[in-house]
Formats: structure tokens, C-alpha cells, sequence
């Protein structure tokens, strides 16, 4: 059966609660995006509803503390109908009263769980890293990314501690969302077409800090000094800095 | 080009040989001001060599009254000579720190004037940092030998981490290069800053919010293939600094031929010893946080490492009486000596194994290197052994399993396509 969810969290967690109320649970989530419908299976649409999914989080926070509840949703940013799926099935498991299961890495949806965990984590940290702010002449910090998965919701409060005294915003092109802090406050934000095109194609917006040029350069150069030439070892740049990253990194303009 | 990018160009080549570049260890919180320091650090950007930027290295002056042979900045190598003003150094950091590019600041600098001297002038921007910018990342800062307990002590209120080069990893090999130093010079600031370091711990446990000092404690470096030391001199060097001082640290750092007129020292063209470098990490590792001992690794009659494979496995081969371990029964700490299997994997094999015994195809799924490993453990479902493989047997199976990397840089063959 293919329970059909907003694409959210919420709707997530509210596949879990349907799935209880009918007593069935061979169950595969799946956004409308991402379903192609398939004539021997069974669908139906999940509406997502707030306080369904607030019981299905609460109960899992009481029964593996808050924390590891905390990987589900990591897990859920993953953007994958398998990893849903394993992490639907090991919801189920434990609210069924299986609570270990999370640890027994010899079971295949953990181990995808698990996997999918880490290379969460891996972005989340890279993009703690390769984001790059570009000041504006209004003072404002601005830097767009697109990172693999949805690492956005895990970093803020990092950036939030870290840049409290400065206004930033933090764009993710592919999902084409961002987070704007304005010194007390955290909003998400949307914009248009003509907005983004601004903040990709800085050279052509007038509004960049005058000195905001002298101090890429002044970075571009040191990144060059502090290279060991006659260590070269371009196999170990690409496994750190893969290309994929290289187009918001002024480091990387430089050929 | 600018005067400042001038500089920069310069204070940042002279300081690149420093290979320390971490940033973890500091809980340093954000506090009414900019930056905070992350406690497992953040490598921002990694260099085409393949080493990790996290900090802004720099030098604050490249002028030095010292003349030691292996490095670049010594009084008589002709080279630009350059030196930073306190605001400089400090817009630098700032405006790199505000836009992600650094995790912080690592400030070193050459001996000018006298040692005081110098480090007044440290601490004059580590203090501005702090108290007049109300910045809170990381700052790394070199502690300059033969500066005052009080000066030393003063700058410990208000960086992460501090440290001091041994260099060369004997005395007899620094005397070669460096007639005017001693380790001893290196020794007493040391000692001193783990003193305030541990005092502190103490006191912390009594009062609440007790004033940090040296957060991310001190680390030291030494020069690897300059002089003749061998790998177990270096590692006992290593071991007994760790012990003593209570280092996060030991960094090795492969010689890297500089413009030099010493006939001792490897000439320009030599290439530097990646592998041996390599090498002397893993067993570094090894010893923290692998419950090895130096002796079991390395010792009076086995005092070189082996270049080819690495050495966990090394030692794994030349003690067959303890393998295979049953990884369905054994403790975490021997499972972590079976080569291919690191502390992630081991931890996974005990938290499944409660759940049934574990077989071959489950272990291969946990991120182990099961083509190493295999040769030394047994699963639920391994086949019966009768007799037994040698071990160098098992040696060469996985020496040319693995052909890759290793292989190339060790061989003498010139690579064509490097």
C-alpha cells in the first residue's frame, strides 16, 4: 500500500499514525511528486495533521528519548522513498516495542537507516564549511548553496550562535528556500525568480559591498600561498572539495 | 598588488610548514559578540595538497635573529621579509571569520628583537581579538620559547590552543640544524602551560565558572627526514611527550626541501616522505586510541615501519599466535586490533551481536575493510580452517589486493601521470 504524503515531516510522522489506525503496515511513504502509480498496488492520500504527528513525535521521544528521535527526522531529509520506508518500518518496530531495534546493525532498514544518517551528517558538516557569506552594501551577509540533501534545518542554530551580531541569509537554490536572521529573529524565506538571479549573479548586482571584492581576493591569495606545492596530491583535494561544491567556493574561481 | 595582499602572500608562505591546522577541542561559547568555537572543528576549505584550512595561518613577522638551517625563515636565507601591523592582522581575521572562510586564527611568528618582545606583540592582537572585537572563534597561538611565565600565562586567558615546535626529534639531530636551540627551551614552556592547564581542571571542579586557560591544550610539531632519527626514536619521542605534557597533539611533518646551503639536509628536488609521514600518523593513532603500547608497534628490534602496509596490520602479522578473534565473542578491544575493523565498525559489531550471531555477509555491510580483515577474524558462518595460512602468505594476498596508492609512492618508478 502507498501512503501518500505532503512531503513533510508532519506528513511523514502522519503515515505512521494512519498506518496504526488501520492495522496495516506494509506501507511504503511517498510524495505525489515522486509516485508513479502502479495499477497493482494500492494508494491512498495522507493528510497531514498537525496534532496526529505531534502524537506520533511525542510518543517516539518517550520511547527512545529525544535525541535519537531527533535521527528520524535527520533520516527524513535523507530525500529517499527507501530511507522513508526504513525509517517507517523501524518506527513501527518500536512502537510496537521493539526499542533496541535502532542498534542491531545486522538488520538491513537499520543499516540503510544508519547509512543514511551518516552521509547526512557529512553534508551537515560540509556545509557548516563551504558555506560562504558576501556582504552587501546594507550590511547584509548573504550565501546561496545546494547542498545534496536537505542539510538546511540542521545547521541554523549553528549559524544563529556563531554570527549573532551580523544579519545573514542563507539560500538554498535547489529546494529554493532560505533562512534569514535579522539579529533577534529567524524566518524562512521565499524568493522570486528575479531575487535569486540577483544574489547567483552578484557581478552584475550593484548593491555588493565596495569591500567586498578586496577581501575575496586577499582570500583567494592566501589560499594559494599556504599550498605545499611539492605535496600536490590532487586525488586527496577531490575527495575533500568535490567538484560539485567548487562553483560557491571563491577559492575555487581561481584556475 | 596591494601592500597587504603582499604581505599576506608572504606571512602565509613562511608559515605553511606548521602543518597544525586543527580547530577542535574548544567549547569556547559565543558570548555577546561574534564567533564560537566548534568543539569537533571545521576544516572550511582543504588546499590542492590535499591538507585542511580551518585556521589563518600566518606568520607576524618573517624577520628572525635566529639562523636555523631547516627553515625558511632563517637570518640568512635571502628572502622578502615582511611583517603584519596589529590592526592588519586583525581585519584579516575578522572579515575572513564573518564570511566562513576560517575557523580562526593560528598566529606564529619569528623571533624579533627578544622573545618578550615578540610575544608582547602577540598577545596585542590576541587581546584586541577578544576584548575589543568581541570575538570568540578559535586562536591558535605559538608559544615563543624563553618568554616570561607572566606574558605566557596572560595569553593562555584567551586562546584555545597553544604550542611550541620541538623540531627535530632529537637534540642531537636540532644541535645539527639549530646550534643556538635545545629542546630544553621547549620543555619548560611546556611543562608550565600543562601546570596552569591542570591547576585549572582542578579548580574547575570547586568553582562554576572558573576562567578557561589553553582550552584545547597544547600540541607540538617535529621535522620528519631532515636528520637520520629513526621511526622508533621519533615515536618514543612522541610517546613520552604525550605522556609527560598531556599533548592533544604530536604533528609530524615531512622535510620539505627548502633553498639551503646545509650538505646534511635533503636537497631541493629530494621528494618529501609522504608515506613514512603517513605512516608515523597511524601508529600515533594507534597509541591513542587503540590501546596499543609504543613497544608492541615499535621497538629495539623492530625500529623502522613498514612502508607498504600499515601498522595494524604489520603488527597483526607478526603475531599470528592471537588471531583469528572471533568477532562473536571477543572484547571491543581486541576487535579493534583486527586490521581493516576502526572503532566505528567495532562499536556497530558489539551493539548487533546481542541481537544474534553476527555472519560474513552483515559484517561486510558495517564499513569494515573486509579484504584486510578477513584474514584475521571468524564470523558465525566462516568455512573451518584446517591448518593454517602463513602469514606472510596473507601478506602477499593483500598487498596485491590492495595495488593502488601505496604502491605507486613507495616504488622508485616515476609516475607519469602525477
Amino acid at each position: 500500500m502507498y501512503y501518500i504524503f505532503d512531503g513533510t515531516y508532519y506528513g511523514w510522522l502522519c503515515c505512521v499514525f494512519e498506518a496504526f489506525e488501520r492495522k496495516d503496515f506494509s506501507v511504503k511513504p511517498i510524495t505525489k511528486e515522486l509516485y508513479l502509480p502502479d495499477i497493482f498496488a494500492e494508494d491512498i492520500y495522507i493528510h497531514t495533521d498537525s496534532e496526529k504527528a505531534s502524537r506520533v513525535l511525542k510518543g517516539l521521544q518517550e520511547r527512545i528519548g529525544k535525541n535519537i528521535a531527533l535521527d528520524f527526522f535527520r533520516a527524513f531529509l535523507f530525500e529517499s522513498p527507501e530511507v522513508w520506508q526504513a525509517a517507517f518500518y523501524l518506527c513501527v518496530q518500536i512502537f510496537k516495542g521493539n526499542k533496541d531495534i535502532l542498534s542491531n546493525f545486522g538488520n538491513d532498514a537499520v543499516m540503510k537507516f544508519s547509512d543514511a544518517l551518516r552521509k547526512v551528517s557529512r553534508e551537515r558538516h560540509r556545509m557548516k564549511a563551504f558555506v560562504r557569506f558576501q556582504q552587501s552594501s546594507d550590511g547584509l551577509y548573504f550565501a546561496v548553496f545546494e547542498p545534496d540533501f536537505n542539510v538546511l534545518p540542521l545547521i541554523i542554530s549553528f549559524f544563529k550562535n556563531r554570527y549573532t551580531d551580523q544579519p545573514w541569509i542563507i539560500y538554498d537554490l535547489k529546494r529554493n528556500y532560505g533562512i534569514y536572521w535579522d539579529k533577534i529573529n529567524i524566518t524562512e524565506v521565499e524568493l522570486n525568480a528575479a531575487e535569486v538571479k540577483d544574489m547567483v549573479h552578484t557581478s552584475t548586482m550593484v548593491s555588493l559591498d565596495e569591500q567586498e571584492e578586496y577581501y575575496k581576493n586577499l582570500w583567494q591569495q592566501y589560499f594559494k600561498s599556504t599550498n605545499i606545492v611539492a605535496r600536490k596530491n590532487m586525488k586527496l583535494h577531490l575527495r575533500h572539495v568535490p567538484r560539485r561544491y567548487w562553483k560557491y567556493l571563491p577559492e575555487k574561481q581561481l584556475t | 598588488m596591494d601592500r597587504l595582499e603582499e604581505k599576506l602572500k608572504i606571512l602565509a608562505d613562511a608559515a605553511k610548514y606548521d602543518v597544525s591546522c586543527s580547530s577542535s577541542g574548544s567549547k569556547r561559547k559565543n558570548i555577546s559578540g561574534i564567533g564560537d568555537a566548534s568543539s569537533s572543528g571545521i576544516c572550511h576549505s582543504y588546499t590542492e595538497d590535499g591538507r585542511c584550512v580551518s585556521l589563518l595561518k600566518i606568520l607576524l613577522t618573517n624577520h628572525c635573529i635566529y639562523d636555523c638551517a631547516f627553515c625558511v625563515s632563517r637570518k640568512s636565507n635571502d628572502v622578502q621579509r615582511a611583517a603584519f601591523t596589529v590592526e592588519e592582522v586583525v581585519k584579516l581575521t575578522m572579515n575572513f571569520y564573518r564570511r566562513n572562510y576560517i575557523e580562526g586564527l593560528f598566529l606564529s611568528s619569528g623571533i624579533f628583537k627578544d622573545a618578550d618582545y615578540t610575544m608582547e606583540r602577540l598577545l596585542k592582537i590576541v587581546k584586541k581579538l577578544r576584548l575589543e572585537e568581541r570575538y570568540n572563534g578559535y586562536i591558535h597561538l605559538k608559544t615563543i620559547p624563553g618568554a616570561s611565565d607572566e606574558m605566557i600565562r596572560e595569553a593562555g586567558m584567551y586562546v584555545d590552543r597553544m604550542s611550541i615546535n620541538l623540531e627535530m626529534p632529537t637534540e642531537l639531530g636540532l644541535k645539527l640544524m639549530a646550534p643556538e636551540k635545545d629542546h630544553e627551551s621547549v620543555k619548560k614552556p611546556l611543562n608550565f602551560i600543562n601546570q596552569v592547564i591542570q591547576s585549572y581542571k582542578q579548580e574547575s571542579k570547586l568553582i562554576k565558572h572558573k576562567p578557561t586557560f589553553v582550552p584545547a591544550g597544547q600540541s607540538t610539531q617535529m621535522v620528519i627526514g631532515a636528520t637520520p632519527e629513526n621511526d622508533f626514536e621519533i615515536m618514543s619521542v612522541a610517546d613520552k611527550f604525550y605522556k609527560e605534557y598531556n599533548l592533544k597533539r604530536v604533528y609530524y611533518s615531512g622535510y620539505i626541501p627548502i633553498q639551503n646551503d646545509n650538505s646534511l639536509l635533503p636537497q631541493i628536488g629530494t621528494k618529501p616522505p609522504l608515506v613514512r609521514e603517513n605512516r608515523l600518523y597511524q601508529t600515533d593513532w594507534l597509541l591513542r586510541f587503540y590501546g596499543f603500547e609504543l613497544n608492541e608497534i615499535l621497538n629495539p628490534s623492530f625500529q623502522e615501519l613498514d612502508l607498504e602496509i600499515d601498522p595494524k596490520l604489520s603488527w597483526a602479522l607478526r603475531n599470528p599466535h592471537l588471531f583469528p578473534v572471533d568477532i562473536n565473542t571477543a572484547d571491543y578491544s581486541m576487535i579493534i586490533r583486527i586490521p581493516g575493523i576502526g572503532r566505528q565498525s567495532a562499536l556497530k559489531i558489539i551493539k548487533a551481536r546481542k541481537f544474534g550471531r553476527l555472519h560474513e555477509y552483515q559484517i561486510k555491510k558495517m564499513g569494515i575493510a573486509f579484504n584486510r580483515a578477513r584474514h584475521f577474524m571468524v564470523c558465525a558462518d566462516s568455512p573451518f580452517q584446517l591448518g593454517f595460512t602463513s602469514m606472510d602468505q596473507v601478506r602477499a594476498q593483500i598487498v596485491n589486493k590492495s595495488a593502488s596508492k601505496t604502491k605507486q609512492l613507495v616504488s622508485p618508478q616515476l609516475n607519469l601521470f602525477a
